[in-house]
């Protein structure tokens, strides 16, 4: 039923009630008529053995039940009135709530999609992953580990409560049809598609029998892969395509939604048919593992289950396994430190929304008053506070709605652009869409914030007393409510503080951050991570031939100062951590200090531009057949050595893999940040050992080339060189492919990316929590004078002059931003340490923030002030004492 | 002329709903046999009728029609509907189990003071 029905019912029922009404007093006014009462004389004892007609009416409403709903109604329709007959104020509520309501959706949009809605799959709370755990490593450092190739196939065989899966990340090239392009490849275990309960868009998942070495290739390509490499053409199932000089069928393609750990790979092949020997290595663990619980097993049934193989492994295999556990723990998606911003930014907006509440409150609050004699007549006229409380909620929560449905269609319009703005990728993104999650929470919003702002002006006004108000001028009874107009102001200024400062905070981090050295030259250099032609990487000489050739071409190329291949780089993820020390003598795993290892060729140094302190760096004597040797930095000396020269001294790495693995260091060179210009300072591994490529042994080579860049020092704007240096590269098979290229301008810069993101939020956020704040104090100052203007009248008639009139309205609101500020400064000590928590590189509170910050809201606060105080002191005394 | 008793509590619906058994009426003749019935024993104020018989409306003990009168005049008739007869039934019941008890209990006692 809509609003009209409910309407033209309602009349009707009226109506009716009036006729019954009429029609009993008329027959018992006839019947008295009859028996010789005069008319007049009948008409009045009819009514008096009835009663009062309206309160009977009343009372026969009331036992109707429908009552609430035709008051509802009636608030509903008054407030709408009471609304139209003042569009400024309208205005600016509803423009100051849709603020509010609507960056504060815009937000939770954001945190429903990434971090509330489960998993895209059905029955996601029947999905496990599965990860391996060991007593020996630092698991501070490492986390929690994934599961060896052999072990999941042994936990496949012997779980009744589990159906397994797995999958490895892994790359290759596609040479074949098409451009060569370098592929995300996943290697997955058969059952993937239906553990996970997709199904593929086209084709079928792999069988069993396609599962093992020696099997015919067979692939599923990714949606957008398909879409971009074969055109988006069905035909592309069951053709061949050629990866990694294999010829693979193509029996399946994925959906266009399916991410799995938060990716959307490029092709799938069976795990199986991969022959890597570290496969089927125990001690190494590169499977990713999710599991399905079978229907009729808990949780708590399947994690013991996963103990006990666990326990089984360790006896079976006592050096591989012997101090390994696996766990099983409820799936969740993979979003990484986009939780805190997002919660960050979230918390910040609610602020916004708080202050536009106070606004709404104190504009309220200033009705309130000034109708405070219609709602004490009304009283006298019998109505009862409660439904007058109850209409007065009724009118800020059709305001709250309204404004709250004004905040929804600002949302619509506001996710979009803000998940475009998102420095890096945000995690999910494809699942950041408005729905009833989010309407319900817009609706809660608002109306708790119509409540909010509501509660404080209904509550006040019908408990004054009314016969004291009934006969009071204008001028007697502002006295009340000065208090909580301040406390609406202080509260304002306050969150707005909180806002200031934490913005304050984020922008003298960013700064003190750009301003750090990254330990390289950032300017002219380019890297990109090179694929060689699969078909080299089969023989390892072949390979270090390739690299060598690349690097020749490379530097031919004009505009190429120097250029080095390297395998991990500063600013970019990707690293390779080793455990080292001293002497021979190892203490224990977890006593081991870590750093970084960096494989590259004897130009790095110089591409870098990184400071070289001691010794040398690596040149083209250091081969496969002298002395292996390493170059750290200046933290690994500090660490390790003290003041001590380190040059000569050697380096334990006891995990490197090499027939003999002691280093001697030859060099000590400056450091890089290698975690980016915010994490640096606080990441856990800092030290740094570079070892050349050119003493990696044979068995190495291979992995080694699958995840080598090439850096390159250009004396032309970097960019520029992409496209010669791609097709010089290419090879002589055409199949040589650069991919994931980057300035190191653009890496410096995307490292702050975070923190310059929550800076412009903030920044946005503190602007409009402070122009809002101003349009309160200037609201509720104007009110206020306005309300004295007869006792300044009265003041100005006995010689007061203009100025002490100005200071007189200043003092007053100079009182409550003291207040403010004193309070917003404590919460924003507070608001501080939640963000140096949550933020990389953030530091500490300074004072300087405070007075840099402060005194911007002092001034504004003072100039929303200064009209109205200006205005009060041009009262004319004699139109203010004749006002009332 | 004996003093007036009020009604007791609850009373007025049963007293309604046994006026409207006896078939449709409106609101008027329900408070004339009422007024009937109060002369000599109970007050029933006119003015707590109609809000006793929109309640029993709302609770769908009663239904109502908009009839002509013998006079010709349009009226709200009320009628007892099947939901209505039971809690008639229901209500006679008890009130009489009520008054035989109340009844027992008084002349116990006055034979207990003799």
């Amino acid at each position: 039923m809509n609003w009209w029905h409910r309407l033209l019912r309602r009349n009707r029922m009226e109506e009716q009630l009036e006729k019954e009404m009429r029609f009993h007093l008329e027959q018992h006014v006839s019947e008295l008529i009859a028996n010789g009462v005069t008319p007049s004389e009948a008409r009045r004892r009819a009514r008096m053995a009835l009663g009062g007609p309206e309160q009977v009416k009343e009372e026969c409403r009331d036992a109707r039940g429908t009552r609430w709903l035709e008051d509802f109604w009636q608030d509903f329709r008054y407030a709408m009135r009471m609304l139209r007959q003042r569009p400024g104020f309208a205005v600016v509520a509803l423009l100051t709530l849709a603020l509010g309501t609507g960056a504060t959706t815009v937000m939770f949009t954001l945190v429903n999609g990434v971090l509330l809605k489960p998993l895209p799959f059905p029955g996601p709370d029947q999905l496990v992953a599965i990860h391996g755990q060991s007593v020996e490593w630092n698991t501070e450092l490492f986390g929690r580990q994934n599961v060896a190739y052999l072990d999941f196939l042994d936990c496949t065989r012997s779980s009744h409560s589990l159906n397994f899966a797995a999958a490895l990340f892994n790359g290759g090239t596609v040479s074949q049809p098409g451009e060569p392009e370098y592929i995300d490849l996943r290697e997955t275990s058969p059952g993937l598609f239906s553990v996970l309960r997709v199904p593929l868009l086209f084709g079928r998942d792999f069988l069993p029998e396609e599962d093992k070495q020696g099997a015919a290739p067979v692939a599923i390509l990714g949606y957008s892969f398909w879409r971009r490499h074969f055109a988006g053409r069905p035909d592309a199932l069951s053709s061949t395509m050629v990866l990694d000089v294999k010829r693979y069928t193509i029996v399946g393609i994925a959906p266009a939604e399916f991410r799995l750990f938060g990716q959307e790979a490029d092709v799938y092949t069976p795990i199986g048919q991969d022959t890597a020997r570290y496969l089927q290595n125990r001690d190494a663990h590169p499977v990713h593992v999710v599991a399905r619980i079978q229907p009729g097993n808990t949780l708590g049934e399947a994690q013991a289950e996963l103990a006990l193989i666990g326990r089984h492994l360790a006896e079976a295999f006592k050096d591989t396994n012997g101090r390994r556990t696996l766990i099983a723990e409820p799936l969740r998606p993979e979003v990484g430190d986009v939780r805190s911003t997002l919660w960050l930014l979230l918390g910040a907006v609610g602020l916004v929304l708080l202050i536009a509440c106070a606004n709404v409150a104190s504009l309220l609050l200033a009705r309130a008053v000034s109708r405070e004699r219609e709602l004490a007549m009304r009283v006298a006229l019998g109505a009862t506070r409660g439904r007058l409380v109850r209409q007065c909620l009724a009118e800020s929560i059709v305001l709250g709605l309204s404004g709250g449905a004004l905040g929804v269609l600002l949302a619509t319009f506001g996710v979009r652009p803000l998940v475009a703005f998102w420095p890096g990728d945000l995690p999910r993104a494809e699942e950041v869409q408005l729905d009833w999650r989010v309407l319900l929470f817009a609706l809660a919003v608002s109306v708790l914030s119509g409540l909010l702002f509501g509660i404080a002006p209904a509550l006040r006004a019908p408990f004054k007393d009314e016969e004291r108000t009934l006969r009071a001028g204008a001028r007697s009874i502002a006295g009340g409510s000065k208090r909580l107009h301040s406390a609406f102001v202080i509260s304002e200024i306050t969150l707005a503080i909180v806002l200031l400062v934490s913005a304050g905070m984020l922008g003298r981090t960013l700064l003190r951050l750009a301003s750090l050295d990254p330990g390289v030259d950032i300017h002219n250099v380019l890297v990109a991570r090179t694929a060689l032609s699969p078909a080299t990487l089969a023989d390892p000489a072949k390979t270090r031939a390739a690299w060598k050739d690349v690097l020749g071409r490379a530097r031919r190329l004009p505009g190429v100062q120097s250029v080095a291949t390297v395998d991990t780089f500063p600013m970019r993820e990707g690293d390779n951590e080793q455990a080292y020390w001293t002497s021979a003598d190892l203490p224990p795993n977890d006593k081991l200090p870590f750093a970084l290892m960096t494989s590259a060729s004897p130009d790095y140094l110089d591409v870098m531009r990184i400071p070289l302190r001691r010794g040398r760096f690596f040149d083209e004597h250091d081969d496969l057949g002298s002395t292996p040797v390493i170059v750290i930095d200046e933290v690994l000396a500090q660490n390790a050595f003290g003041k001590e020269d380190p040059i000569g001294k050697r380096l334990w790495i006891p995990d490197m893999g090499y027939a003999s693995n002691v280093f001697e260091i030859v060099g000590v060179v400056g450091h890089v940040r290698h975690w980016g210009l915010a994490g640096d300072d606080q990441a856990k591994i800092r030290a740094q050992i570079y070892y050349p490529f050119s003493q990696l042994p044979d068995s190495f080579i291979h992995r080694w080339s699958e995840l080598m860049s090439i850096a390159v020092r250009t004396e032309i704007p970097p960019l520029n060189l992409i496209a010669p240096l791609r097709s010089e590269l290419k090879g002589a098979a055409g199949d040589q492919v650069l991919y994931n290229v980057h300035t190191m301008e653009q890496l410096a810069s995307d490292s702050l990316s975070r923190q310059r993101f929550l800076l412009l939020l903030f920044g946005v956020f503190a602007g409009l929590a402070l122009v809002l704040a101003c349009i309160g104090i200037y609201g509720v100052l104007a009110y206020l004078t306005g309300q004295r203007v007869p006792e300044i009248g009265i003041r100005m008639a006995l010689g007061a002059k203009p100025n002490s009139v100005i200071w007189l309205v200043l003092r007053q609101s100079l009182r409550m931003i003291f207040v403010g500020v004193a309070l917003g400064t404590a919460a924003a000590l507070a608001a501080g340490r939640v963000l140096q928590q949550l933020v990389q590189g953030m530091q500490s509170i300074e004072i300087s923030t405070f007075a840099m910050t402060i005194p911007v809201l002092v001034l504004a606060a003072l100039f929303a002030s200064f009209v109205p105080a200006r205005r009060a002191s041009r009262v004319d005394p004699v139109i203010a004492l004749r006002q009332d | 002329m004996n003093p007036k008793s009020d009604l007791p509590q609850g009373t007025l619906d049963l007293l309604i709903l046994k006026v409207v058994a006896l078939g449709p009426v409106h609101g008027y003749a329900i408070a004339q046999r009422l007024e009937l019935v109060s002369k000599h024993v109970v007050q029933v104020p006119q003015g707590s009728l109609y809000p006793a018989l929109h309640r029993l409306e709302n609770r769908g003990l009663l239904a109502s029609d908009w009839k002509d009168t013998e006079t010709g005049r349009e009226a709200k008739f009320y009628r007892l509907t099947g939901k209505g007869r039971a809690q008639l039934e229901a209500e006679a019941a008890s009130w009489e189990r009520l008054t035989e008890a109340v009844a027992l209990i008084l002349k116990l006692s006055e034979g207990g003071a003799e």
